[in-house]
């Protein structure tokens, strides 16, 4: 253990050949509720890795992990190469979080949020100025930064919240649930933005329950249930792995999608209702059989619930 | 979202973090000196009226009947009490409430602790900042005093310094409740059955010899009467080697407090 210890206080120079976080067999209960079952979880650096489960999937207690606000049962944690919990402030000065409950200082103007947090994460004396108005730049609150948090809008403050994770040019972003509650447009700029730190080479690693958020943001998916990881790779592979190629939906009155559903069950398909339909996943499998409706590509939202047994949303 | 995101990122992975570093406290201190420029003249307001109706209550009042305490007149008897109180009002209510809504409500608490901060440096801060604040807001009540026919005296000097010390002792006692409540409302009971009795038995408004003895003792037990000594004899040139004593049991109280709140906020905080 001694060893392991000392020899990752030069291993984050190593940087890239190295996992940015590296969870093995972690537990974390709460009373009789198992929060995290065994977790094993490695993010390499420099991906935007997401996070995708339902909730209560155990998403939000493995981030708190990650900061080690929420300390393991059991299992080993390294981020960065630092061991959790011990070296857990030496890798917080190098990550960023943004939480998915709106923490900010409502009391306090965009910009003093931002040079708090520039001081908090050391940012040194000369440099903070630039570094809160590099953040107010991609926050786009310029205008806004002698504006109290409280009467800025939804949009903006998460804008905020982000541009706050971001003070320190952070080498780990940690985002949970970014986008939640946020209109379309928001999300979109948001979007763009989360985009652009992994072209800077920012290990990002964001929980969502936005499919679709996971889908065009993330490289690698992992699908966390029930406190573990039941799948992982690239959201194309997952996809196909599990849900295939195409998805028939058959729409049609309640006794025909029953009559759908018991066909599917006896041919041993894979099929669940969607809205008004019965989705059967593999449509390029299905022989002669096949009832008449509207065939479509599989998404990654077929292969999750083909994977946790649950809808989303 | 804008051209910003084209340098490359800092590493900052060559620098260490150790033990109550003093960026961390300064970074707590700096969001506590933000908020105060927001609400100081309130703050300000009352500490200066509050002692005022004091004096003048127990002043023009009580003194009209009492002209004496011991060796003091009343107003030198008052005039130091009432900076005890203070201390003890602008500490305690501030580790109790700020603790509560910066953690419960706001969760402030939970972005600071995101960042290189522990709980130590976290408490710590936010103890300092409400005992400096103490330490400065409990000489309005002796300049009023002074108003009122005080005489300065250099001893004076020393009464931001005991105001620091005790109110570190009971802000950090106010973060420990803040930390064991578990609604706000929780505070009722601390305020009606500890501060009022502690602020009443601590020879502030009369002497703690005119109670029966079981009071007497408790009075012993209570930091603020130590306070209150210290202030009394510091402000009227009176010091002697009791107040050394005085002194030890505040800084006594003080770190023990500190632990205190430390452990009871940290096992709240982390989970």
């Amino acid at each position: 253990m001694a060893t392991t210890a000392h020899s990752s206080r030069q291993a984050p120079a190593a940087g890239e050949a190295q996992a940015a976080i590296a969870l093995h067999g972690v537990v974390k209960r709460f009373g009789s509720i198992v929060a995290v079952a065994g977790l094993d979880l490695e993010v390499p650096a420099g991906i935007c890795f997401g996070l995708l489960g339902p909730n209560g999937a155990g998403k939000s207690t493995t981030m708190r992990m990650l900061t080690a606000q929420t300390l393991a049962d059991e299992g080993t944690l390294r981020v960065l190469g630092y061991e959790l919990p011990r070296q857990s402030k030496q890798s917080r000065l190098e990550m960023g979080v943004v939480p998915q409950l709106d923490n900010l200082d409502v009391e306090l103007t965009c910009r003093q949020v931002l040079a708090v947090f520039a001081r908090l994460y050391r940012v040194p004396r000369g440099e903070r100025e630039a570094a809160v108005t590099r953040a107010l730049e991609l926050a786009n609150l310029v205008p806004r930064a002698e504006t109290i948090v409280k009467e800025l809008s939804g949009g903006m403050r998460r804008r905020l919240l982000i541009a706050r994770g971001l003070i320190h040019r952070p080498r780990l972003v940690l985002l949970d649930e970014p986008t939640v509650g946020l209109d379309p447009q928001v999300r979109q700029e948001l979007w763009t933005l989360i985009d652009g730190l992994r072209e800077e080479g920012v290990t990002v690693l964001m929980s969502t329950h936005y499919i679709e958020e996971a889908e065009r943001l993330a490289d690698t998916v992992a699908v966390m249930s029930k406190g573990q990881i039941i799948a992982r790779g690239a959201p194309v592979e997952l996809v196909r792995a599990h849900a295939g190629e195409q998805v028939l939906e058959v729409y049609g009155p309640p006794p025909h999608l029953a009559q759908v559903s018991a066909l599917a069950a006896a041919e041993g398909w894979s099929s669940r209702r969607s809205g008004p339909a019965v989705a059967i996943l593999r449509a390029e499998t299905l022989n002669g059989k096949a009832p008449e409706g509207v065939l479509r590509p599989a998404s990654l939202e077929d292969a999750f619930v083909a994977l946790t047994g649950e809808d989303i949303e | 979202m804008s051209a910003q995101a084209q340098a490359p990122p800092a590493r900052s992975g060559s620098r260490t973090v150790r033990r109550l570093e003093p960026a961390a406290l300064f970074g707590v201190m700096s969001r506590d000196v933000a908020i105060f420029g927001r609400y100081w003249k309130a703050t300000t307001f009352s500490s200066i009226v509050q002692p005022t109706i004091y004096l003048l209550a127990f002043g023009l009042g009580f003194g009209a009947l009492q002209k004496h305490v011991g060796h003091w007149t009343y107003v030198q008897y008052v005039g130091t009490g009432v900076v005890a109180t203070a201390v003890l009002f602008s500490s305690a209510f501030p580790g109790m409430f700020n603790t509560f809504i910066r953690w419960q409500f706001q969760r402030t608490y939970d972005a600071i602790l995101a960042a290189p901060v522990d709980v130590e440096e976290l408490v710590t801060a936010e103890v300092l900042w409400i005992s400096l604040r103490a330490g400065v807001y409990c000489m309005a009540p002796l300049l009023v005093a002074i108003a009122f026919g005080l005489a300065p005296n250099v001893g004076m000097l020393l009464v931001p310094e005991i105001g620091f010390l005790t109110g570190f002792g009971f802000a950090c006692f106010g973060v420990t409740i803040a930390a064991v409540a578990k609604t706000i409302d929780n505070f009722n009971y601390i305020t009606s059955a500890v501060l009022t009795p502690l602020f009443l038995v601590a020879g502030t408004f009369f002497p703690v010899s005119s109670l029966p003895a079981g009071l007497r003792t408790l009075a012993q037990i209570n930091p603020l009467y130590h306070c209150v000594q210290l202030v009394r004899d510091a402000s009227l040139g009176d010091l002697g080697v009791a107040d050394l004593g005085h002194a030890a049991v505040l800084v006594a109280f003080a770190l023990l407090m500190w632990r205190l709140a430390i452990w009871r906020l940290g096992s709240r905080l982390i989970d």
